[in-house]
């Protein structure tokens, strides 16, 4: 019988035996040396020394980090909610598609396949202030385009319509989600005189909520490590270095608009090779991704908890 | 007698407001695929042009240049970066699977204790910030002098990736378990339940995880640039891409043909494999 149990739990830790390895190396142990590190003063070439909290306490006082918090609070705020209600209104125009559905929902979703650094690429030049066809457009209806990214009040929204353009994997996901709303439950509504926008409100938007919930957090998630297109956007539209030792010089180009909290950890370890410093901000950025996600999924089972 | 008029007259408008709106669809439908095709079209007739024209604000190229696109090879060692991120994309992906079927199969069809902690860490690792692992494990690559090379990139794929493991799990709960049992009743290892039984029918799935693999691993900036970006000769697409402007900042149409090059492939893949990819992400929303 014993025996028998222990051929089971060997054939079952055969199958997780690289997971789990995976995950003790690639996982656990950077996480633990992140925490050690953050307590200590660290450049590469010296011994770790221990200083306590002071990397922490740094933080207080580190106005890039405030600029670099900031940027990234604001791309959460307006870029997530942003990005859901998109996806959201382009799935419930596919919804109503019999005939050619597949030919718009594989137009929409090309975008989302397109490398973030091509993509950002050529949003840098069509959004191009001078002779960017956007801004040509623009004039020829009669208004002043804007800057775009070689402004610092408009670099952020430039970003988030790169963001847009390739939201098709979340409409995808929503798309699903509004087909699997039950046919019965929309003509019994329709028999009471519920209108488009009353079935959308009564039944559609429940019906998706943890679609939606798991929209947010993905999307939280998602904002906070963003780096890529922010990296690439400020070193294309101020021509400098995007690879190698020079990069970071054009981070957050133009005045710091685009330097996103990622960019500022990066710089910090592998620009001044602070890495004591750097492993503390690593640590804050993992506190609050757990705790956005722990309370946006608290918060859903408080709404199930109502419902019911 | 006014009810028997009145019946077909609100018909008619009935008609006519399906009518209406189904115009309106169509018409915002169009216009946000224009919106959405626009970028890459204007991409492409960029790429055709002169450098001079490229300049300025021409939509329509004054004359062909498709050598622009031969241009792109003699300016930068685009096979090379090619062959660098086919050798990372392929065999990460390769790799992964190998490594993640196994553990998403215990996942989701053995039992055995500790199962649903093992789950919730697996969640965990996918939700963690590449970033806040970075500096430790860039430390350790370097005192195994692998900085520099794809190695970095490649070697975790031997132990699986989290989000590849999630996916495969979800999809294998969909698999009824009595096909398990029956192959269990006729004395198969779990093993060879796994290949003989499971792995065929999970085909769609691990497709769909493959794919999803591929794709992160074509298009990551990140991860080369932290470990390879010292060694141009690791280089792949993304770090190319990325240097070929600042080294050609007036060829806007080389930019742009180089552009077109690295976007076409993953297209072309999308094209053969839509069913599978799209059934991949709508499992994720499904069960997320």
């Amino acid at each position: 019988m014993d025996a028998v149990r222990l051929r089971r739990g060997l054939v079952t830790f055969s199958f997780l035996a690289p997971a789990l390895l995976g995950i003790g190396i690639f996982f656990l142990y950077p996480l633990l040396s992140a925490i050690y590190f953050s307590f200590t003063k660290f450049d590469l070439l010296s011994v770790p020394q221990w200083v306590g909290l002071d990397n922490y306490r740094h933080m207080a006082d580190d106005p890039f980090l405030l600029q670099a918090v900031r940027n990234t609070l604001w791309m959460v705020v307006v870029f997530v909610p942003v990005r859901i209600l998109g996806a959201i209104g382009l799935a419930m125009l596919l919804v109503r598609f019999k005939r050619g559905a597949g030919v718009f929902r594989t137009i929409y979703y090309l975008p989302a396949l397109v490398p973030p650094v091509a993509a950002t690429i050529a949003f840098v030049y069509l959004l191009k202030p001078g002779t960017g066809p956007v801004n040509h457009l623009l004039e020829m209806i009669g208004v002043d385009g804007p800057l775009w990214f070689n402004s610092p009040a408009w670099a952020k929204p430039s970003l988030v319509l790169l963001g847009l353009w390739a939201i098709g994997d979340l409409m995808i996901i929503f798309l699903a989600a509004v087909l699997g709303v039950p046919e019965s439950l929309y003509e019994a509504a329709s028999l009471d005189g519920a209108n488009a926008w009353h079935r959308f409100r009564s039944i559609t938007l429940p019906s998706i909520r943890p679609v939606i919930l798991f929209a947010a957090v993905t999307g939280v998630i998602y904002t906070l490590q963003y780096f890529d297109q922010a990296a690439v956007a400020g070193s294309i539209a101020s021509g400098q270095a995007t690879v190698g030792a020079g990069i970071s010089q054009s981070f957050g180009y133009p005045e710091g608009s685009t330097f996103t909290y990622p960019l500022w950890l990066y710089t910090i370890g592998f620009r001044y090779s602070a890495l004591g410093y750097a492993n503390a901000l690593a640590i804050a950025l993992f506190v609050v991704a757990l705790a956005v996600t722990v309370i946006l999924l608290r918060r859903a089972k408080a709404f199930s908890g109502e419902e019911s | 007698m006014t009810l028997a008029l009145d019946r077909p007259l609100t018909a008619a408008v009935e008609r006519r407001r399906i009518r209406l709106a189904w115009i309106a669809r169509h018409s915002i439908a169009i216009a946000l695929a224009v919106m959405f095709v626009t970028p890459v079209v204007y991409l492409v007739l960029l790429s055709l042009m002169t450098s001079d024209q490229a300049l300025t604000s021409d939509y329509w190229p004054n004359t062909w240049h498709p050598e622009n696109y031969l241009k792109v090879f003699e300016a930068t060692p685009l096979p090379h970066y090619l062959l660098n991120t086919v050798l990372y994309a392929g065999t990460a992906t390769a790799l992964t699977l190998l490594s993640s079927v196994p553990a998403a199969y215990a996942l989701a069809k053995l039992k055995f204790r500790g199962r649903n902690a093992l789950f919730l860490v697996v969640i965990c690792v996918m939700m963690l910030p590449p970033q806040v692992v970075t500096v430790p494990l860039y430390l350790m690559w370097a005192r195994y002098g692998l900085t520099g090379s794809l190695a970095p990139l490649i070697i975790p794929a031997l132990f699986g990736d989290a989000f590849c493991i999630f996916l495969l799990r979800q999809f294998l709960l969909t698999i009824p378990s009595e096909y398990l049992d029956a192959a269990r009743v006729d004395g198969c290892g779990e093993w060879r339940t796994l290949l003989r039984v499971v792995l065929p029918m999970a085909r769609p799935g691990i497709a769909a995880a493959g794919l999803f693999q591929f794709f992160y691993c074509w298009n990551d900036y990140y991860g080369p640039l932290l470990y390879t970006s010292e060694n141009e000769s690791s280089w792949t697409l993304s770090l190319g891409l990325a240097s070929f402007r600042t080294v050609h900042h007036v060829d806007w149409n080389l930019v742009t043909a180089a552009t077109v090059l690295a976007m076409a492939p993953l297209i072309i893949i999308f094209f053969f494999a839509q069913r599978a990819f799209v059934q991949g992400i709508t499992l994720t929303g499904f069960k997320g």
